[in-house]
């Protein structure tokens, strides 16, 4: 192996560990806050990609109808819920508007710029509002009914998730992959390196949206309210924060990030209904090395796991996955000896 | 069925705010309390002392909805308010520091504070954040550290900070001189006094029956999860069977 292929493989590792970085952020954030080990991720990557792709090819994509469907039975939640509890007229016209209105008009949007010959930009907003509220959506039909059941129930649930989550990924995108044109043709020499125009996207795009997630959690009154969830629930619920809707908003953050995790990689690899859980698997690897709390430690791993997963490609490709999945076990070795057992709390 | 939000008939006299009846409240089959009954008006502070497991602290639980009553009624203002949640009762009025505090302790002193001003327009958590500064001038010179890193005692000045952000009509505090040295008891006690006089009403549930029943207007003794015994705390600092059980040796 000599010096470029070395930096080939390193370069092409950062940029897919970028990807993970993303990943491992949105775990840990929904996990913080809601206790939820949310192995859908991936998915939310794979519909973001394929809606980005699909727009950018000129069609209408399928999640227009799957977040409307999910729309839907959110508020056929709320209504059940209200129905029994007495019913508010506010909250219910509050949720009608979420759950109902606002698919409706993405759907209305989207109708007008698929094919329409609009560039990416557009298609890259059209996107991230089709699939953001995808994550809301989720928590209130599957997460927030069942908030306080143990860690294990909520990550068993999260697995049926995905499970349903692949099967809509089939119904409403079928099976075949697309891949998108690149963000940016533009290639840079650095040496004996070619860095592609996508790759500095990619940089670029996840460095910011590791910005913006700081600046939120450290001075946005809500990012405050959502770190003071995830440190202190019922200290949360005693200063007035509705522990329901911090849910709400960290997954709707998560299916943000998500969203644009896929937007990346659509130029980058070919994207099929159930290419996110693989990629979000990796994401899951490094924020299970981050101990689901810390971020930057998370985007480090991330960034290790895809280094080392390209080395592995190289060396011995058919072992990629079995070489990136077993980083897990040191690290849950050297975890359960340097940290005392605590029991579940609450 | 629907919450109706209005005013029954005999709160017309406005001073009562707190107003539990027959309350019973249980974990799971195991009732901790049996038809507590207790009212707090305006201005007042209100005590309830007892040994520990009395169910001081279940009660106050119940009465912030972090506990469901199993039985028994509940108003707020006149309103019943027995089937809200936690977040909807601090927006009434009502705040409790809890035995633990349940601090975020891995953020700074001043977030802490900022954040029990959530509920609260931002004008008004910003000059409520200055007057809590005035009250605790320990929290303004430690606003940038870690809420974990304090001591017990400045722990509490912080929780007591934090429920005054959201400018409580009500105050609950549960065991506020639990584990704290003396001196810091004291100054406690001061501040809750300062607090009445500046408005807040205060239900004060206190281990510390000697200092409780000075500083409280009214007391309730608690015992096996039944209120056994009321009155004025003055007239309770008196009762024999009160000096007995828990003015004794302490």
């Amino acid at each position: 192996m000599d010096s470029t292929i070395l930096l080939f493989l390193l370069q092409d590792g950062i940029t897919n560990g970028a990807v993970y970085a993303l990943l491992g952020i949105a775990i840990v954030l929904i996990f913080a806050v809601t206790r939820v080990i949310f192995i859908p991720q991936g998915e939310l990557v794979a519909f973001g990609a394929l809606t980005y792709a699909l727009l950018e090819a000129g069609r209408l994509p399928g999640t227009v109808w799957l977040t409307a469907a999910f729309g839907a039975l959110a508020f056929a939640f709320d209504l059940a819920a209200s129905l029994s509890t007495g019913i508010d007229a506010r909250k219910l016209a509050r949720s009608a508007g979420f759950n109902l209105a606002l698919p409706a008009a993405l759907l209305a949007v989207t109708h007008e710029v698929a094919g329409a010959g609009f560039g990416p930009g557009v298609h890259i907003l059209v996107t991230l509002a089709l699939v953001t509220p995808l994550g809301p959506y989720i928590y209130r039909v599957a997460f927030q009914p069942i908030a306080s059941a143990s860690i294990l129930a909520l990550l068993i649930t999260a697995v049926g998730v995905h499970l349903a989550l692949v099967g809509l990924g089939l119904v409403f995108f079928g099976a075949e992959g697309v891949r998108a044109p690149s963000l940016s043709e533009l290639t840079l020499e650095l040496g004996p390196l070619l860095v592609s125009g996508q790759s500095l996207v990619i940089y670029a795009v996840t460095l910011l949206a590791i910005g913006a997630l700081w600046f939120f959690f450290e001075r946005a009154l809500w990012g405050k309210a959502l770190k003071a969830t995830a440190v202190n629930r019922l200290g949360a619920r005693l200063v007035g924060i509705r522990t329901t809707f911090a849910g709400a908003l960290a997954f709707g953050l998560a299916a943000l990030v998500g969203a644009l995790s896929g937007i990346l990689i659509a130029p980058v690899t070919t994207i099929y209904y159930d290419t996110g859980f693989l990629i979000g698997l990796k994401g899951f690897v490094a924020a299970i090395v981050g101990a689901l709390a810390s971020y930057p430690l998370t985007a480090v791993a991330a960034l290790a796991v895809g280094i080392v997963e390209a080395f592995s490609s190289f060396v011995a490709s058919d072992l990629k996955e079995v070489i990136v999945f077993m980083l897990i076990i040191p690290v849950l070795v050297w975890r359960s000896l340097t940290q005392p057992h605590v029991e579940e709390e609450d | 069925m629907s919450v109706e939000p209005g005013i029954r008939p005999d709160a017309v006299e406005a001073t009562v705010l707190l107003d539990i009846a027959s309350a019973s409240i249980a974990y799971g089959k195991v009732r901790a309390v049996e038809g507590a009954s207790l009212r707090v008006g305006a201005g007042e502070i209100v005590t309830v002392i007892g040994a520990n497991g009395a169910g001081k602290s279940t009660l106050l639980n119940a009465a912030m909805g972090a506990l469901p009553l199993a039985a028994g009624a509940m108003t707020f203002l006149g309103r019943d308010v027995s089937r809200l949640a936690v977040e909807e009762r601090v927006a009434l009025g009502l705040s409790l520091v809890p035995e633990r505090r349940e601090l975020f302790s891995t953020m700074s002193v001043e977030d802490n504070l900022v954040l029990g001003g959530f509920r609260v327009a931002r004008a008004v958590a910003r000059d409520t954040l200055a007057e809590v500064y005035d009250r605790f001038p320990r929290l303004k010179e430690r606003r940038r550290q870690l809420a974990g890193t304090m001591s017990g005692g400045e722990r509490q000045m912080l929780a007591m900070g934090r429920a005054l952000m959201g400018r409580p009509k009500l105050l609950m505090l549960d065991e506020p001189s639990l584990g704290l040295a003396p001196r810091i008891v004291a100054d406690i006690f001061r501040i809750i006094a300062d607090l009445r006089a500046s408005g807040v009403s205060i239900l004060l549930v206190e281990q510390n029956a000697r200092a409780a029943l000075a500083a409280a207007d009214v007391a309730h003794v608690m015992e096996l999860g039944a209120v056994t015994l009321s009155g004025p705390a003055a007239v309770l600092a008196r009762d024999e069977r009160v000096i007995e059980s828990y003015l004794g040796l302490h």
